[in-house]
């Protein structure tokens, strides 16, 4: 029977961490399945938990009036859901919700804060995971406000 | 001195009349054109023809039809400006005229025996389209054949019918910029799906057409996933007047895009698509 430190370990993310450390996340983790159509996260709820998908699809929406939800990123097997933990006010910006079935690894993050604290290697490694999700996610935003695919020329 | 008679004659448009129009979606139509038989020499995927609509003017459009088709001349136009406007307006059995095709085509041989990746953004997808028709057809010539089209949202998903249950569903992969609920498939930009998890990128060449700064950003994703510059090509698009490389409308750098594109290896072009100016 696989672990969760097995189940981490399978997804990129934190795969390359050292094992030592991986056990020290598990830790603070557990299973979690969410039905099509659930809420992982809302916006505005406090970010006391993040998530690493398995298996499923799911969103990252925001509500703009007249539109209703609007979805702006999918995330799929091996991606992070949930980054607001890491600084304060531990907030989330975002509602996140499964569009089918989504199996995940649930991390607490007052338990990993409080490990990252104690251990600051252990928050270097985790920032060194987190920074580079952040980033791509802070390009492809870019990309989208900048609205490429629209008309442009003259001709 | 020039032929000026040879140069005027290569620059006079043959009359075709619009056998089908097609609406894509908003402000984008496809028209089906007959070839008129003076048009003599069979396009290559990639290179494009000058439009001209009487009385309004002259635009250059990449063709968009099947390469082994070519009784039948096939373009499709977004209304930017007042040519492309008055292009998407043109009914079966009007006419325009036609000159061309110009300019260097997409190098599909290249990419035989090798992993294709082709990446798509927006109406960028058009003048890929003969290349996913030729490669479509002899899918056992290449290693692999992956396609990658981003687009602003599901309502401008350019030929879709390709793609859900169509011969590009089971090498194509599409994402939208953003979506409402009713979409099931994959929200993101067009560089999220370049991964090295559902790439194969050794012995890979990439076709990558769009917005400038989409090819920059996709090109430099497949970058960063070990490809080299030179076997990844964009096409460069810039207005241009004669398209025969006399009057240098066209001008990019030391290249004159009539000619030496539109279809550039990125190694050659990546620096210059950096200069504002140009």
């Amino acid at each position: 029977m696989r672990t969760l430190t097995d189940l981490i370990v399978e997804q990129g993310l934190l795969k390359e961490l050292d094992p030592s450390k991986i056990e020290t996340i598990s830790g603070c983790g557990k299973n979690a399945v969410f039905e099509a159509g659930a809420y992982i996260q809302k916006e505005g709820d406090p970010a006391d938990h993040f998530y690493l998908v398995r298996a499923g699809k799911a969103s990252l929406e925001t509500f703009i009036p007249g539109r209703g939800n609007v979805i702006f990123k999918t995330l799929s097997e091996g991606d992070l859901v949930g980054v607001s933990w890491l600084v304060p006010p531990y907030r989330s910006s975002f509602d996140a919700r499964a569009l089918e079935e989504c199996r995940a690894i649930e991390f607490d993050a007052n338990c990993l804060r409080q490990h990252c604290e104690a251990d600051h290697d252990l928050g270097y490694a985790l920032l060194m995971k987190f920074v580079p999700v952040i980033l791509d996610r802070m390009r492809s935003a870019r990309l989208q406000i900048l609205d490429v695919y629209g008309p442009d020329g003259d001709g | 001195m020039k032929d000026d008679r040879g140069l005027i004659s290569a620059m006079v448009p043959a009359a075709a009349r619009v056998l089908r129009r097609q609406v894509e979606y908003d402000e984008v139509v496809t028209l089906e054109v007959e070839r008129p038989a003076t048009l003599t020499k069979e396009f290559l995927p990639g290179q494009f023809n000058m439009l001209y609509v009487f009385g309004v003017g002259e635009i250059a459009v990449s063709h968009s039809g099947h390469p082994f088709h070519q009784d039948r001349i096939v373009h499709t136009i977004r209304a930017v400006g007042k040519v492309s406007r008055a292009l998407i307006l043109l009914k079966p059995g009007d006419w325009l005229g036609i000159r061309g095709p110009y300019g260097t085509p997409w190098p599909i041989d290249h990419a035989k025996g090798q992993n294709l990746i082709v990446v798509a953004g927006g109406l960028g997808l058009a003048p890929l389209r003969p290349v996913l028709y030729e490669v479509s057809s002899a899918k056992d010539a290449y290693r692999s054949m992956r396609l990658i089209y981003g687009t602003r949202d599901p309502s401008s998903i350019l030929y879709q019918s390709q793609f859900e249950g169509g011969p590009w569903a089971e090498f194509g992969q599409v994402t939208v910029d953003s979506a409402n609920l009713d979409w099931q498939g994959n929200v993101g930009v067009v560089t999220d799906l370049i991964s090295a998890d559902t790439l194969d990128t050794e012995n890979a060449v990439a076709l990558i057409c769009g917005p400038e700064v989409m090819m920059r950003f996709s090109a430099n994703a497949l970058i960063d996933l070990g490809m080299r510059e030179d076997r990844i090509y964009v096409s460069l698009e810039r207005n241009m007047k004669c398209a025969v490389k006399q009057c240098g409308r066209c001008q990019f750098g030391p290249y004159f895009v009539c000619r030496d594109g539109p279809v550039a290896s990125f190694g050659q072009v990546d620096k210059l698509l950096k200069i504002a100016e140009l």
